[in-house]
């Protein structure tokens, strides 16, 4: 059996508590919430702590308030089951239902949480393995080595950004509050995120996610497709969040577009968003602003399937899920009926 | 995924019955059932033995390198530790076959790939004991690395070992049956295909384990996930040093097999080891990563493929190349190498044939036997020959393979005597249930419906080591209370063999599965059955079981028509009694029946056994392939591809699969629909793939990924609607007429599904798994005007020599090889004891 | 918590037990190491498989990935719990019946997600049961039967069927025999 290594636990049941533990030794510190990204990355000694502060038991950071009239706030330990489960953002923020349902598989959504989801480390197939076999390959620069193996030439890392709920929150306009000893702040979701596969994001490590809150919904419509092999279990190793507005006329008046899993952090296609807005939304729109899409997606071996294929793909599964923003033909196939990606 | 139940319940009960048979036929309840639903089962890792201590095996970190120094010091400093073993400790070689006896359980001198097991240590808990084996130090002295077939034919020193045929390919064979150049004459249509199969692995759920209890008076216990307690113990027999009296192996029920627990393991040996120089017993248990390791999964097959056709659709010819990448030690390779070639005769008729075939050295983990075990490789490459031939032919592809079916009791070109064969029943079964006929080649653009065939072998003809002596035996106790023990050396690995072992007793004596306790897999209790492979358990077992019963019955019968003055031919055995077929009010309750016979006979206790019948073929070679008979299969894929993604789905699986004779009927659709998910996983994603850094900067070849996340396996989301046809045949050598069920329906499953894709796209895919960008590729390139192929090359120069000339039965051929002497071969039995020329 | 060690009493299949073990030790190795109980299997210890699942307050969780010491004061229910004072579960029964355990490796986790899953539906459809399954991992089975044996458990625990087997039930509807005569 695969073995944690040893560490102090604590378990302190307020805010204050926690963010203190963790200020004593923010490097050597890590928090726990669902565990099911900190636990495997223990065990297989790619992560280290010599602390672990878990926040299952600190107050009032979990549970769903609001709606999507006025807004959503999400407590960061709400965990993923019961956001699958919430009638009211399956109605008012189906893009983003959409995204957690497709988190691995239901026995793991219910431990693993959102804040979590969105702290999520980055990964790669060169890192996300047993100290053995790291040592075989002499490790990597994100762990204990020097070389990046993906891109041997390159002086940073490039795991990918593997969050499947960030992309479509990014798109909508997400923020999040943290929380630590020195105080709090109130960022765009967007913002944590920087495309370093080691520096992945922008918070301290002292610093406590604490809630995550959706904007009111207005005229907007969001989606998530998710490419993984299998129906079930498997990260993304494309995700596409989008957010469509439209007026009367069918002409756009907001769009975003965000790619998860193919950088190190989810990443905005600021021109196919631009070359939406203001137009009349038909085939040829779409298919326009899907082509743009390709560009920023920089999608590398260090995940299932063919680089080359991927970002095909990033293309064809843009074009996918603006045409069901917008009430076009489908075009592209769905290829997980009902489960993985709708 | 629609509605998964065909909404008429069409379901009928299978032949048993209508023979006049009980149980058998019948789906009943696994005799193992209820424990493995309640946490009962005793598996090698649940168990736990007073004073017990954990090992870890400490493995290479390089893909092939000459050890310099072994540092262990460190890790023996570690409060908790409590021994180290090297390979010093175990100078003498074991493996699975007795041609390839080149495995160390410790590494002495060489690493041939990462994961090869170097140092072993012992601690207080399985914690100390792995992060003591992350202290220990190994200095390496690099060597060159061979990754694939071709690169072993261009590296052929240093060697990797020195028994190879020649350089690095470890085994060469060539045969060819009758005038295959004549053959190719008749031929209106040649076809030749470049394809290739994927490596891919068993990935049974549970975790190899072992626990090794040593005894006082010097004896040892071992207590593992085998499949092959028998062979384990010959080998732990030679390494230990110790008469095979002194060891004791039992198979613990396995977490599933399908071949990745049918070799001898290093971590079984040395916990073996370890336990008795620590005197203590040793627990160890794999991580996922070294069950990848551990291996011998399903050999990477390039194959090039030549038939020759008339204008009708029969076959005149066919010369099948066949290069295995077998990994770096021998493990069943040579027989996985004869495998490739020797069932290609058992479908349809080829009555002249040619193969050539070559295993690799690379520095990978082994390949071995897989569920199919060599089979598979070239039935994809077959399979999909034909779709492209009917094609070619301009006739149905289930008509071209009706019309090739061979016919039942005959000697194929290769000397393989087929028995009964269902496989007309079985295509005709699914091309109904799909409506095949009306729906092939007529489905809208991106769906599509793909057919294959396939068979397989129930039993190894031969065992591994040459002997006259059963290759199952079953012994019975009689208890007065009526309660029957029956000792058999068979392995429940999930596939149901306790279950057909208690059915075949209850069927005999007409009991209750509930009066039957079983002994089994204990070797010093049970007699030898040779194991959990080659679907030899049900035929073998079964019918050695029978005939225990059957002794029993005798011994029974007569003592109780001495008792009620009625002639033995008018005695019954069922429903728990032995009575009067013409009065069935008189007779006598079971337990009485036994008591009866006890007071007449004294203690009673009966044994069966079996033996394969010989095998007409006396070439050298010619011990891989014969089976006592062998079950067939049909499939229709149906699939759904995107030609925007190149993404399919598989919507639908119709699978007819000849058993001969059910024996209990719920398995038997169970090893169905386990087969087909398990192909279905060959097909789409599974897949042992294996990377090297940059050459510049680094040395390494690893794995890419082991584990059960990024080796993909299907979920409970990705199966299609199932329709399985069960098609009884029975076979005169099967037990009730039995034939095998655990590995052939899995077979087609892969050339269904290519066929299916180009039905549905146009695109030929010559590869598996298919990859979604294969096809999108294909599609690419037939917008180019290009054709729409995926797959691979060339098939690897090499010069295989003259071929072993076997001229065929309808030639004047008896079997022997006319040119062993150009060949430098003296005349052979037959067998898989080969001597080296 | 002192020293790297947690003495707590756990709450394991409706009994409390006082166990002493390494706080970094999950739920899982104390349950077979500590507790006795090794019917909870492990496929690879890294919320891969679904082999370990047990429930926590009723729900599905791997416990290969949760520490013991997170699980104190929480309802455990494992494998071993489910044959309760009338005998087995129906979902006892049925994975029995049908073979939807072959090797039984995957079972105790399949059986404890089902268990959850009927508690929380108790019609679930076909695509409903896969979804909730769709964590656990099975090699042999091809998942159909052991969907036909939750089904089938619906059905007893909804009281519309006495849970004896009869022989289209365990052989299933989808299978066609055909006996070819000698
Ligand atoms: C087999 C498997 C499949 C998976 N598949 C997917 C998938 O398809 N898509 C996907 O997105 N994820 C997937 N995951 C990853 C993970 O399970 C989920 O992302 C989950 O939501 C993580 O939440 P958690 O609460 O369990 O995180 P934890 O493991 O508790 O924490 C994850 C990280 O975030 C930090 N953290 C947690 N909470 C906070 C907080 N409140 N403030 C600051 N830092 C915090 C932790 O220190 C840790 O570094 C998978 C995991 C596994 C094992
Ligand atoms: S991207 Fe490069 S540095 Fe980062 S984890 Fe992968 S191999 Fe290591
Ligand atoms: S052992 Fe917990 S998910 Fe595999
Ligand atoms: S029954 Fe063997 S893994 Fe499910």
């Amino acid at each position: 059996m695969m073995r944690l290594p040893k560490f102090r636990f604590e378990m302190p049941g307020t805010l204050a508590e926690a963010a203190a533990i963790v200020a004593e030794n923010p490097d050597r510190t890590r928090l726990v919430a669902g565990g099911t990204d900190l636990w495997p990355n223990l065990k297989r000694r790619h992560q280290e702590a010599g602390c672990v502060v878990s926040l299952a038991k600190v107050a009032g950071i979990a549970g769903i308030a609001g709606d999507g009239a006025t807004g959503v706030t999400i407590g960061a330990m709400t965990t993923l089951a019961e956001i699958c489960e919430n009638d009211m953002l399956a109605r008012d923020y189906p893009g983003f239902v959409r995204a957690v349902r497709s988190i691995s598989a239901p026995v793991l959504r219910n431990m693993g949480t959102i804040g979590g989801n969105l702290c999520l480390d980055t990964r790669c197939t060169y890192y996300n393995q047993n100290e053995e076999w790291r040592r075989s390959i002499g490790y990597c620069m994100k762990a204990e080595g020097t070389v990046c193996w993906v891109a041997p030439g390159s002086s940073r890392c490039w795991a990918t950004s593997a969050t499947d709920s960030a992309p479509v929150l990014c798109a909508i306009g997400a923020t999040i509050k943290l929380v630590s000893t020195e105080g709090e702040r109130v960022i765009d979701l967007a913002a944590l995120y920087q495309d370093d596969g080691i520096d992945y994001l922008t918070k301290r490590r002292d610093e406590i996610l604490t809630e995550l809150r959706l904007p009111a919904v207005g005229g907007a419509k969001s989606s998530y497709w998710k490419l993984r092999r299998r129906g079930s279990i498997d990260f993304p190793v494309l995700g596409v969040g989008a957010m469509l507005e439209l007026d009367d006329q069918g002409v756009c008046t907001r769009a975003a577009v965000w790619l998860g899993a193919v950088r190190s952090a989810p990443v905005a296609c600021a021109d196919a968003a631009a070359h939406l807005v203001g137009k009349k939304i038909d085939e040829n729109v779409v298919a326009e602003a899907a082509k743009l899409a390709r560009k920023p997606a920089a999608p590398l071996d260090n995940t299932d399937f063919v680089v080359a294929w991927r970002k095909t793909m990033v293309e064809r599964y843009v074009d996918g899920v603006l045409r069901e923003l917008a009430g076009l033909p489908e075009k592209v196939k769905n290829p997980r009926h009902g489960i993985a990606c709708v | 995924m629609t509605e998964r139940r065909p909404t008429e319940l069409e379901g009928q009960s299978p032949g048993g019955k209508r023979k006049g048979l009980k149980l058998i036929g019948t789906p009943h309840r696994r005799v193992d059932g209820m424990a493995k639903v309640t946490g009962q089962t005793v598996f090698a890792d649940d168990f736990v033995a007073p004073r017990m201590v954990h090992m870890k095996l400490v493995r290479s970190t390089v893909p092939h390198a000459r050890i310099l120094r072994i540092d262990t010091s460190l890790a023996e400093r570690m409060p908790g530790v409590l021994g180290v073993l090297t390979g010093e400790s175990m100078p003498n070689t074991f493996g699975i076959l007795p041609v390839s006896q080149d495995e160390h359980v410790l590494c002495r001198d060489l690493v041939r790939f990462v994961g090869d097991p170097v140092v072993a240590i012992a601690a207080t808990t399985e914690e100390v004991a792995a992060e003591a084996a992350l202290a220990v130090v190994v200095d390496y002295e690099p060597l060159p690395t061979i990754s694939s077939v071709a690169e072993a034919i261009a590296t052929p020193e240093p060697q990797m070992h020195d028994y190879a045929d020649q350089g690095n390919i470890h085994k060469v064979v060539s045969m060819r049956f009758g005038d295959v150049d004549a053959g190719f004459a008749e031929a209106d249509l040649i076809l030749e295909d470049d394809c290739f199969f994927e490596g891919n692995t068993h990935l049974a759920m549970e975790q190899h384990a072992t626990v090794a209890i040593p005894e006082p008076d010097g004896k040892i216990t071992v207590y593992s996930s085998t499949q092959t307690p028998h062979y384990l113990h010959k080998a732990m027999t030679k390494v230990l040093e110790k008469p095979a009296s002194h060891i004791r192996i039992i198979a613990a029920p396995n977490g599933g097999g399908f071949g990745g627990k049918s070799d001898p393991f290093n971590h079984e040996i040395c916990a073996a080891k370890m336990a008795l120089q620590l005197g203590r017993p040793v627990k160890v248990c794999l991580t996922r990563e070294e069950v990848f390791y551990c291996h011998r999964g399903r050999h990477p097959v390039q194959m090039h493929l030549r038939t020759g056709f008339t204008r009708d659709g029969r076959m005149t010819a066919q010369h099948l190349k066949t290069a295995l990448d077998g990994g770096a030690y021998g493990s069943y390779g040579v027989a996985s190498t004869y495998y490739t070639g020797a069932l290609q005769t058992v479908t349809y008729k080829l009555p002249r044939y040619q193969f050539d075939s070559i295993r690799a050295f690379t520095n990978k983990p082994p390949c071995g036997p897989k569920r199919g075990h060599g089979t598979p490789q070239p039935r994809f490459g077959f399979e999909v020959h034909l779709d492209k031939a009917a094609e070619k032919l301009g006739i149905c592809p289930g008509e071209l393979r009706l019309k090739n079916v061979v016919e039942p009791n005959t000697v194929t070109a290769n000397y393989l005597k087929v028995g009964s064969i269902g496989l007309r029943k079985c295509i005709e079964a699914v091309m109904e249930g799909s409506n095949f006929k009306e729906r092939h080649r007529k489905l809208p653009f991106g769906r599509g419906l793909g057919l294959a065939c396939s068979s397989y072998l129930t039993g190894a003809g031969l065992p591994i080591y040459w002997n006259h002596m059963p290759h199952s035996g079953v012994q019975l106790k009689f208890d007065r209370s009526g309660g029957i023990a029956a000792f058999c050396g068979e392995t429940e690995i999930g596939q149901g063999s306790d279950t057909v072992l208690a059915a075949c007793i209850a069927e005999v004596l007409g009991v209750d599965l509930m009066d039957i306790r079983l002994c089994v897999a204990d070797t010093d209790l049970t007699p030898v059955d040779l194991g959990s492979y080659s679907s030899r358990v049900t035929i073998m077992m079964g019918n050695a079981a029978i005939q225990a019963a059957e002794r029993a019955r005798e011994l029974i019968a007569k003592a109780v028509a001495e008792k009620l003055e009625l002639p033995v031919s008018r005695l019954v055995f069922a429903d728990r009694r032995v009575f009067d077929a013409e009065d069935p009010e008189k007779g006598l309750d079971w337990p009485d029946a036994v008591i009866a016979a006890e007071s007449k006979f004294g203690t009673l206790g009966t044994t069966g056994s079996y033996s394969p019948p010989r095998s007409p073929g006396k070439f050298r070679g010619a011990g891989v392939g014969p089976s006592p008979c062998y079950s067939y299969s049909a499939c229709v894929l149906e699939v759904e591809v995107d030609p925007e993604t190149g993404l399919y789905t598989v919507d639908h699986v119709w699978m007819a699969h000849d058993v001969g004779q059910s024996i209990n009927a719920a398995s038997v659709m169970g090893q169905i629909e386990g087969s087909i998910y398990m192909g279905l996983g060959e097909a789409t994603m599974e897949e042992s793939a294996f990377r090297r850094l940059p050459a510049r900067l680094s040395n390494a070849l690893v794995h890419k990924f082991p584990s059960l996340l990024e080796y993909k396996s299907p979920t409970f989301l990705d199966m299609p609607k199932m329709t399985t046809y069960v098609i009884e045949d029975p076979d005169p050598n099967g037990p009730f007429g039995a034939k095998e069920v655990g590995q052939g329906p899995l077979l087609p499953m892969m050339p269904a599904l290519a066929n299916a894709i180009y039905d549905a796209v146009g695109v030929r895919v010559d590869q598996v798994p298919i990859g979604p960008h294969m096809i999108l590729k294909g599609l690419d390139d037939k917008a180019k005007g290009k054709p729409g192929r995926y797959g691979p090359g060339p098939f690897p120069a090499f010069d295989f020599g003259e071929p072993l000339d076997v001229p065929t039965l309808d030639e004047g051929g008896d079997g022997k090889a006319t040119n062993n002497a150009a060949r430098g071969l003296r005349e052979d039995r037959g067998t898989m004891k080969i001597i080296k020329s | 918590m002192t020293d790297g060690m947690t003495a707590a009493v756990l709450t394991v299949n409706g009994e409390d037990r006082m166990v002493v073990f390494p706080t970094h030790h999950t739920l899982l190795e104390v349950l077979r190491e500590e507790c006795a109980l090794p019917g909870t299997k492990h496929g690879c210890e890294l919320g891969e498989c679904g082999a370990c699942t047990v429930l926590i307050e009723g729900k599905p969780a791997l416990s290969c990935l949760v520490l013991a010491a997170e699980c104190v004061g929480r309802r455990i229910e494992t494998v071993e719990g489910l044959w309760g004072k009338d005998g087995p579960h129906p979902l006892q029964t049925t994975f029995a019946e049908l073979g939807a355990a072959q090797c039984g490796y995957c079972t105790p986790g399949i059986l404890m997600t089902s268990k959850a899953l009927l508690a929380k539906n108790e019609r679930p459809s076909d695509p409903e049961i896969r979804e909730a399954l769709s964590g656990n991992l099975c090699r042999c089975t091809g998942y159909s039967k052991i969907i036909e044996a939750v089904e089938w458990a619906g059905a007893i625990m909804r009281g519309e069927d006495d849970g004896m087997p009869t022989e289209t039930q365990v052989f299933g509807a989808r299978t066609k025999a055909e006996v070819i005569d000698d």
